[in-house]
């Protein structure tokens, strides 16, 4: 428990991805809700890059999380577009209410 | 010592504000704990050596993207709609499914994570690009731009691409809105411009437009 470890650290980002996976699919109401849950997804997998390249002694981890920091703020401007257009065309932002595929 | 202190502080913070962000009712409040997590989660960063990445996440997710997330939950007007978990009648055949495949999903993590502590040689350790002389910001600049400056350049391009989208989805051509046409205004010639009209007398003018 003292020692900290690189276990710790992935435990951290095993229960953050939890997390956001449980956000993803127990959310009901509201979709801008779902993409802070992707964005804590993909701090989980920053938490685990980081952690194996400080324990590893290795820098490549810290380089891809720079990328998937790119990725993540490319993906929140795109999603938050297509929320904006959605919302300007249909009214609502509810999951519940978006049912055009009828899936 | 110090560093367990900091650590079951920080992760406790990051762990609480994560559960606030998908259970708050109000919108921005699940904002606000996002913005919680990020700064909890780069204080860890800090914390283990990775101090490049913590200041970068600081700037890139709490001054960029949680402002964004702010700007458009106030632009739709969706604060007051309440974020209810197990409230609908519809929707609650989901939820045992969901909580199923998530905690199964915590759990195959939790076993990948024994694998790894309990077969610590799966790895090997590599000590060439570490320096100790030089800072970590130092040793990512090094790195960055020379062995993966491929790898950075179509980063930059895929930002490049999602700023274009970004405008181009939300870009609305109003109708009734008079613009000026700098084109129509220097092609005018002096024929559809000026009209000479010969006036007679007692009759007055009447023009076209």
């Amino acid at each position: 428990m003292i020692n900290i470890g690189l276990g710790h650290y992935l435990t951290l980002g095993a229960i953050i991805f939890t997390i956001g996976i449980v956000g993803i699919f127990l959310n009901r109401k509201n979709i801008i809700v779902v993409l802070m849950s992707i964005e804590l997804i993909l701090l989980a997998v920053n938490i685990n890059l980081v952690s194996f390249s400080i324990y590893l002694n290795d820098l490549t981890g810290q380089v891809f999380t720079l990328f998937i920091l790119t990725v993540a703020a490319a993906e929140a401007a795109i999603g938050l577009a297509i929320i904006v257009v959605y919302y300007r065309n249909s009214g609502t932002i509810r999951v519940e209410e978006i049912d055009k595929l009828k899936g | 010592m110090a560093h367990a202190i900091f650590f079951y502080i920080f992760s406790t913070i990051a762990i609480i504000s994560a559960i606030m962000v998908t259970a708050s009712k109000n919108t921005v409040h699940s904002v606000f704990f996002l913005i919680l997590d990020f700064i909890s989660i780069s204080c860890l960063f800090i914390m283990i050596g990775a101090e490049f990445l913590g200041m970068i996440m600081l700037i890139v997710y709490v001054g960029a993207v949680a402002v964004l997330f702010l700007f458009v939950v106030m632009m739709l007007n969706v604060a007051q709609q309440k974020n209810q978990w197990f409230l609908s009648s519809q929707s609650s055949g989901h939820i045992p499914f969901g909580l199923i495949i998530s905690i199964v999903i915590f759990f195959e993590l939790i076993i990948v994570i024994g694998g790894w502590k309990y077969k610590p040689d799966l790895f090997y350790k590599v000590n060439s690009q570490l320096n100790e002389n030089i800072s970590n910001t130092h040793s990512l600049g090094q790195i960055l731009y020379t062995d993966y400056i491929h790898v950075f350049q179509i980063s930059g391009m895929i930002l490049l691409v999602a700023m274009i989208g970004a405008i181009v989805l939300t870009f609305r051509q109003r109708d009734g809105v008079k613009k000026q046409s700098y084109i129509k205004q220097i092609s005018r010639e002096r024929s559809e411009g000026v009209q000479v009209v010969d006036v007679k007398t007692n009759k007055g003018v009447s023009l076209d437009d």
